[in-house]
């Protein structure tokens, strides 16, 4: 390992290419945690958002007018304004108001980068959850209903798995962006990949190297999470419901 | 006299599963948005302005007065995201189109050198690209012994029309695939050429389905613009930043920033709802 790590001295010794990266210990580390703490944002906030995603589905399809007019309202709010805006009213405007004693505040940036990016992705799900359930054929309903499934049966069973496999691809879209826009609680001064690539172009002076890094470690991060899902959507596709 | 769906049984088959669903317009009627509810939102921003005057030390001025002080100041910064997100749109629109149509060249190492640009910066965050373009293009360069210079503003808007080029591609080329393969036969068995039949038979009736999508996109670099405050170009978060410092109090952060989030809201909803209208119309019927 060792001797792999010298080969990039090495390289920057004769080409000029610096990635410190690789053969410096604290700028690897810090790059290793910064990538890590990136999975452990977009994991978060995947989970936090289909939540959201499901009990906002489950909420507009209530009788409960006010509750349907909460979550379009939800809905579209947090689809029509930037989610980078979002962050700075939560960390700024938000957290300023909840501080402990002596004026220290109670969430932490990390914290408030998941809350606001959940709440900007669920949005989406609430949306992508509604139509696929909407989707199931009416037959298929009645079907289930004439072999003798009650309603809450029939909705387990039958309406939820089958929304799940319509709704899977456009879930995939909106999870796949997710993972993208984590890389705006940079801002917030989230330690993330964005945020440590900056910190060491800023010290070691290796602006053009850690970019191609950035790009291609995104790059990659989100082509395997996308190859993942799609063979996750061929897996569950459901025969004679057409595909995407 | 009991409505059909109101009657209930113990055999679950004459419940009538199907009318008594929710969501459905017969279980519930879909909630339509009036101007009532938007009312709401100005109140909720109004809100805001009211827990942080609470907070307001005694001997400032009050947080509206400050806030209309500062309104023309981000009010121009908005415009000039909008210009921004304008000018990224048609840069975007002009070669992802291209992109999209080499997606489905004849050619194999077009199609595939095609499918990879999009993919690659589809996978790419949009904030990653704005650095890329930022700090790796030049600030001037000379053409023809004239030293153009590059401005910070439109090294941004370059970034930003990288990853609408890759949206827009996929968008023609879904479009294009869209059209039943019975129009490209019909097309050749009139003799029309494969250009002739791209542009005389396929795309005219594709564009119908690109726009919405393509509405869609506009919004979501519409509301990516502020990425470009993040490095640096004189925008609308960057002037409210720059407000906020000034005046130094914790207080105004809330509202200043609600009202960042209103101007992009009443900026983008209406044409998000333009957007379902125009989905609906020119939805396939099954």
């Amino acid at each position: 390992m060792q001797e792999f790590f010298d080969w990039f001295r090495w390289l920057y010794d004769s080409t000029g290419i610096n990635l410190t990266i690789f053969y410096d210990g604290f700028d690897r580390s810090r790059f290793v945690n910064g990538f890590f703490t990136t999975l452990k944002l977009a994991f978060s906030c995947v989970v936090l958002s289909v939540v959201i995603g499901v009990i906002g589905a489950w909420l507009q399809g209530s009788r409960l007018n006010f509750t349907r007019k909460i979550v379009y309202w939800y809905i579209q709010f947090f689809r029509n304004t930037p989610p980078l805006v979002q962050l700075y009213f939560f960390y700024f405007g938000v957290g300023h108001l909840i501080t402990g004693p002596g004026g220290v505040p109670l969430v932490t940036n990390i914290q408030w980068a998941i809350f606001a990016l959940s709440l900007y992705a669920g949005a989406f799900n609430v949306e992508i959850f509604r139509s696929g359930i909407e989707a199931v054929p009416t037959a298929t309903i009645e079907a289930a209903e004439s072999l003798g499934f009650s309603r809450l049966r029939a909705y387990a069973l039958i309406v939820l798995p089958l929304a799940f496999r319509i709704s899977l691809p456009a879930l995939n879209n909106n999870l796949v962006n997710l993972v993208k826009t984590t890389s705006i609680s940079y801002a917030i001064a989230v330690p993330e990949m964005l945020y440590v690539s900056n910190q060491i172009w800023s010290d070691s002076v290796n602006v053009p190297e850690m970019m191609n890094v950035l790009l291609i470690c995104y790059v990659s991060l989100v082509g395997i999470l996308v190859w993942l899902m799609h063979k996750w959507e061929n897996a569950m596709r459901v025969p004679g419901m057409g595909h995407a | 006299m009991r409505k059909l769906y109101e009657m209930s049984s113990d055999l679950p088959v004459l419940n009538l599963a199907a009318l008594n669903r929710p969501g459905t317009p017969a279980g519930a009627a879909r909630f339509e948005p009036s101007l009532v509810h938007a009312l709401l939102l100005v109140t909720c921003f109004a809100a805001s302005i009211g827990i942080a005057q609470a907070q307001a030390a005694s001997g400032h001025p009050s947080v509206l007065t400050t806030l209309l002080k500062w309104a023309p100041l981000i009010l121009k910064g908005f415009v000039f995201n909008i210009a921004i997100s304008f000018l990224a749109m048609a840069i975007g629109t002009f070669f992802g189109m291209f992109l999209g149509l080499a997606q489905i060249s004849l050619l194999r190492p077009v199609r595939k050198g095609a499918w990879f640009a999009t993919h690659f910066f589809r996978n790419a965050p949009w904030l990653v690209l704005l650095f890329y373009c930022m700090f790796l293009l030049p600030f001037k360069f000379t053409l023809f012994g004239t030293t153009v210079p590059f401005p910070d503003w439109m090294k941004a808007t370059l970034g930003l029309s990288l990853p609408v080029m890759a949206n827009v591609s996929e968008i023609v080329r879904g479009a294009i695939q869209s059209i039943p393969t019975g129009q490209w036969e019909s097309a050749s068995s009139l003799a029309f050429t494969r250009r002739q039949t791209l542009w005389m038979i396929i795309l005219p009736q594709g564009v119908k389905r690109m726009l919405p999508p393509w509405m869609n996109v506009y919004c979501i670099l519409a509301v990516g613009t502020v990425l470009a405050s993040v490095v640096g170009v004189q925008e609308v978060m960057t002037l409210t930043g720059d407000a906020l410092s000034s005046e130094n109090r914790p207080e105004l952060l809330m509202p200043f920033y609600s009202f960042v989030l209103l101007l992009f809201f009443a900026y983008c909803y209406p044409i998000a709802r333009w957007t379902v209208a125009m989905e609906k119309k020119y939805a396939v019927k099954i």
